[in-house]
């Protein structure tokens, strides 16, 4: 299946801002220091857009929609 | 057990010189047919904690887009329970440059980095001399570099780093060195232990390599033994050998023995009971949940405490974090300040619990593999000595009674 996506953090950009926390909550939550959490397995459709947003909205540009390997 | 790498002249007669080196096991094959196939059928695996198949890596590559290849010969040996690399390298610099020069021929590499642990001195020494007996057009191939005396030095990304920008700290994947390393050129890491092999299979075939292991398993394995035994020893198993056969190599035991942190501090703690019996042999081991990590076998010595023994080792690995990644930088500070009171037994209310949830948030929380190790070493402790850690809180009392106050 193509199409399918998680979210990545680039743990040496991100300084724990936590903006993605608050733009994304159903996928990710922070550590007790800020730093994020990222629930494992693949983006709902219907939350791909706020995902999306969150990617834009990181002020260190430390996350990343990955697209899942599918099986060749 | 002396079978394959470190066959030859004693220990104490020190660096094996080029002549002896070539008298006794001939000059380095010249353009040795299918060394890849050679490799792959050898099961070679690498042996700096991580156990990948080292074909995998070599094809990776040398199919790689990018200029040509650069091999990377990784001596840095930052492990404190681990001294195999270091005595190899000092003992038999010529078997690492061997399969520096195999390596880099097979996957079609012109430049190799010899990068050895600045404060292994003797190692130093040893590699730089065994460069110059070298021939001209070798030489000019070969680059000896010193690794900062710092943990992840080793690392395979913090090494390329270092090796481009004189930092030695990791960076973030993609990309990894095989794709883009040094000088931006696809790059092959491999530890200096699994280069000797390499020098040994183009010698005397893989199916020697095979036969030298048992149960199943294959080739030698050098493995460093310490804590309870007569002296911290480096000494050849044949992988599928056990636990207890690499102890009674270096002596035997010393004391009676709860635990064996067996793989170093990326390692796990394991009850002797279970121990002694373990395969060395990092197929059959990871199976188990265990890790033969960078082969070392450190027998905690009757008396002594897990508790304050793993508070120490923390304390070690939160000092040493590279400090680049947040769940890194502060969840191990966090677990070492409360394992410390813990080992000192002046916990408080939650301090076990915290410790808990903690170690469960490091895993995959960081560039490189720092923080999973630690979590790794943490959760096997919680286990083993789960006797020793209730009394330690609830308690306030230490297998090695009011000294461990002092001790961690």
């Amino acid at each position: 299946m193509s199409g399918r996506f998680t979210l990545a953090v680039d743990r040496i950009k991100c300084d724990g801002h936590g903006v993605c926390a608050d733009l994304v909550p159903e996928m990710i939550e922070l550590d007790d220091w800020g730093y994020p959490i990222v629930h494992a397995g693949a983006i709902p459709t219907s939350v791909l857009p706020h995902a999306r947003r969150a990617v834009s909205g990181c002020p260190m540009l430390a996350l990343r929609l990955q697209a899942i390997a599918t099986r060749r | 057990m002396t079978i394959s790498l470190l066959a030859g002249p004693p220990p104490e007669s020190g660096m094996e010189p080029y002549a002896a080196h070539v008298r006794r096991l001939g000059a380095l094959p010249e353009g040795v047919h299918d060394l890849l196939g050679a490799v792959e059928r050898s099961e070679l695996r690498g042996r700096g904690g991580a156990a990948f198949p080292a074909v995998v890596k070599w094809r990776a590559v040398a199919s790689q887009p990018g200029g040509a290849p650069v091999v990377l010969a990784n001596g840095a040996e930052g492990e404190p329970l681990s001294r195999k690399d270091r005595m190899l390298m000092e003992q038999r610099p010529h078997l690492v440059i061997d399969g520096a020069l195999l390596a880099a021929q097979a996957v079609g590499a012109d430049d190799i980095v010899l990068y050895v642990g600045a404060d292994h001195s003797a190692a130093v020494r040893a590699m730089h001399r065994a460069v110059n007996e070298r021939t001209a057009r070798e030489r000019a191939r070969l680059r000896l570099v010193s690794a900062p005396v710092r943990y992840v030095s080793g690392e395979e990304t913090a090494a390329v780093h270092f090796i481009n920008a004189g930092v030695a700290l990791p960076t973030s994947i993609p990309p990894r060195p095989f794709e883009r390393g040094i000088d931006g050129r696809p790059t092959l890491v491999q530890n200096v232990e699994t280069l000797a092999h390499v020098a040994m299979i183009a010698r005397c075939g893989e199916g020697w390599f095979r036969s030298l292991g048992m149960g199943g398993a294959s080739g030698s394995a050098l493995i460093t033994v310490g804590g309870a035994v007569p002296q911290t020893m480096l000494i050849e198993a044949r992988q599928g050998s056990t636990v207890a056969d690499a102890v009674n190599a270096a002596g035997g035991l010393t004391s009676d023995s709860d635990a064996v942190l067996l793989g170093g501090y990326f390692g796990g703690w394991i009850e002797s009971a279970t121990a002694w019996a373990l395969p060395i042999d990092s197929q059959k081991l990871r199976a188990k949940g265990f890790t033969l990590g960078c082969g070392v076998v450190a027998v905690l010595p009757a008396g002594r405490c897990g508790v304050v023994e793993t508070a120490r080792i923390l304390a070690y690995l939160a000092h040493e974090s590279a400090r680049q990644c947040g769940p890194c930088t502060f969840g191990l500070r966090a677990i070492s300040a409360t394992m410390g009171r813990v080992a000192t037994l002046g916990s408080t209310a939650g301090d076990l619990e915290h410790i808990q949830r903690w170690s469960g948030l490091l895993a995959g929380r960081g560039a490189c593999r720092h923080p999973d190790g630690a979590a790794g070493l943490l959760a096997s402790a919680m286990r083993v000595f789960a006797d020793e850690f209730e009394r330690h809180d609830r308690e306030h009392r230490c297998t090695m009674g009011p000294l461990a106050a002092v001790a961690s």
